[in-house]
């Protein structure tokens, strides 16, 4: 039951944190902005019109969408988010939820590819050199996780982590800044990708889905607005897991779960808007450098923790 | 020994670790001296932090020593020669930027493997002190190779010496006359550096080392 509230909920909360992060960006750029709730919007009107399809479409495009939004919902869906021990924990594997995220992002390459046109193909080349550098830096953020708390298992991490045993330890702080890097480039944000513009020099997820259209693309939307959720409870998972609910606990404790869920979330999302405005994106072929470190930095915090073990 | 002293001692020298190869990153001269500044504050407080487990109040002198010379002083002559040579854009590396990171990740690697098995016997804090310490000496040699740029060179040996100050406080026993002659002997080595730098400069036009092979009559 609980399982099923907890995918319900990053479902529906996933535009409002898209729309809350663009509000604070224009406040912070001193502009009204538009209303935290304009996602909803969008996504309702995307459904309502038509679907234009190109002719050289092939059955992949129409069903890519509907297949990169299962695999971010379910993903998604794993991570504990206001409780942990809940149905699926024991299937809450990161590798897996990597494999997931892996899925996604190979269907929509080719579905960027699919239609033929150079946009499509520029998106989906870009999108993967990105991807070949950002998959193995999350892998190794993982593993130095799992290494430290022994297990994979999200739930496990996120109790581990709430035990006050974990001390001071350089190798967390240098995942947390690798996956809060990969978070970045992953989710299209700033320095890696802008996700606001259509400017061909510089985007990257905007050119892959620019043939889309309709209820497609509103599909693709609401899985970005997913994806952007994911990280962000990832990383409230395993950095900050106070407050979450263990398994077996009151009504009252799934409560306050969800509240301080919501609160981090908003964190993240505010921490989110500032840096993007006080940043400028970076060239494309500058970008495997920044991934780099964040693939170093998990290389280096497993490294650390070797010297901690072996001493 | 275990516990939070031994975490913040680790804290601390991996930072270090992690500083090194921070300066390999850097592709502009200004930053490159900000991060070596960087790199002193840390191997300061680490060197303070082990005078505080081993009650050795000598080691503050030196952790005062490096927050003062390498810190403050060094990086502000520094930051004074870059102005005055005029270079301060980009570094040319000899190879990329990436390869470097990987071959710096590898150097660190090797001097775990090779540091940890061979002082089995010693003291906890003193085995990962000197793993680390031999990693930032690795380190500092590779920034060196990797420079064509003569500043970038200097900042390498400057680094390279912060891993010896570093595995000399692990060691328990560098007397302060040894540490304090060291510190003297850096600076002089800077100014002699300097010098040498703007005899270069004066005589090339240029402080890229490669211009040097050419002069000796060596392919470039």
């Amino acid at each position: 039951m609980v399982q099923g509230l907890q995918m319900l909920l990053v479902l529906a909360i996933a535009p409002l944190l898209t729309g809350f992060v663009r509000w604070v960006k224009a406040r912070m750029l001193r502009r009204r902005g538009a209303s935290p709730l304009q996602p909803y919007r969008d996504l309702l009107r995307l459904v309502r019109k038509e679907v234009v399809l190109a002719e050289s479409a092939s059955w992949l495009f129409r069903v890519a969408p509907y297949l990169v939004f299962t695999a971010i919902w379910v993903a998604a869906a794993l991570i504990p988010t206001f409780a942990t021990g809940l149905l699926f924990s024991w299937s809450a594997d990161m590798i897996a939820i990597v494999a997931l995220l892996g899925t996604a992002r190979f269907f929509l390459a080719l579905a960027g590819m699919d239609v033929g046109t150079s946009f499509g193909g520029l998106g989906s080349s870009r999108e993967m050199m990105i991807a070949s550098v950002a998959e193995p830096a999350m892998l190794m953020a993982v593993f130095t996780l799992s290494l430290l708390a022994g297990s994979t298992q999200l739930s496990a991490v996120a109790n581990f982590m709430l035990d006050q045993s974990v001390g001071l330890r350089i190798s967390l702080g240098l995942v947390l800044v690798a996956l809060l890097i990969v978070s970045i480039a992953e989710n299209a944000r700033i320095p890696v990708d802008n996700p606001s513009t259509h400017l061909e020099l510089t985007m990257v997820h905007e050119a892959m889905v620019l043939e889309y259209s309709g209820r497609h693309l509103a599909m693709i939307e609401a899985a970005a607005f997913l994806k952007l959720v994911l990280y962000a409870s990832l990383i409230a998972c395993v950095f900050a897991p106070w407050g979450m609910a263990a398994a077996g606990d009151g009504f009252f404790a799934y409560l306050v779960g969800t509240g301080v869920y919501l609160l981090k979330l908003a964190v993240a999302g505010v921490l989110l808007a500032a840096f993007e405005t006080s940043i400028a994106k970076m060239r494309v072929f500058r970008v495997p450098e920044f991934l780099g470190a964040a693939l170093m930095l998990g290389l280096l915090g497993t490294l650390l923790l070797f010297v901690t073990r072996s001493v | 020994m275990h516990g939070l002293a031994f975490d913040i001692a680790h804290l601390l020298s991996g930072g270090l670790v992690l500083i090194s190869l921070m300066l390999l990153y850097q592709v502009r001269l200004y930053s490159l001296i900000n991060v070596f500044a960087a790199h002193a504050v840390v191997l300061g407080l680490a060197v303070a932090w082990q005078a505080f487990v081993q009650s050795a109040p000598h080691l503050y002198v030196t952790a005062l020593i490096a927050l003062l010379f390498k810190g403050v002083v060094i990086p502000v002559v520094l930051y004074r020669m870059v102005q005055r040579l005029g270079i301060h854009r980009q570094i040319e590396t000899v190879v990329g930027v990436g390869l470097t990171m990987l071959c710096g990740i590898g150097l660190v690697a090797l001097s775990i493997m090779v540091m940890l098995p061979i002082t089995e016997a010693a003291d906890v804090l003193t085995r990962e002190d000197l793993a680390f310490a031999l990693s930032v000496v690795l380190l500092g040699l590779l920034l060196m190779v990797s420079r064509r740029n003569a500043v970038g060179q200097v900042v390498g040996f400057m680094s390279l010496e912060n891993g010896l100050i570093l595995a000399a406080a692990g060691a328990k026993g560098m007397p302060l006359v040894v540490e304090i002659s060291v510190a003297f002997s850096v600076l002089i080595a800077l100014i002699v550096i300097g010098i040498f730098l703007f005899r270069i400069r004066e005589r090339f036009d240029t402080v890229d080392v490669h211009v040097l092979d050419g002069f000796r009559g060596e392919q470039p």
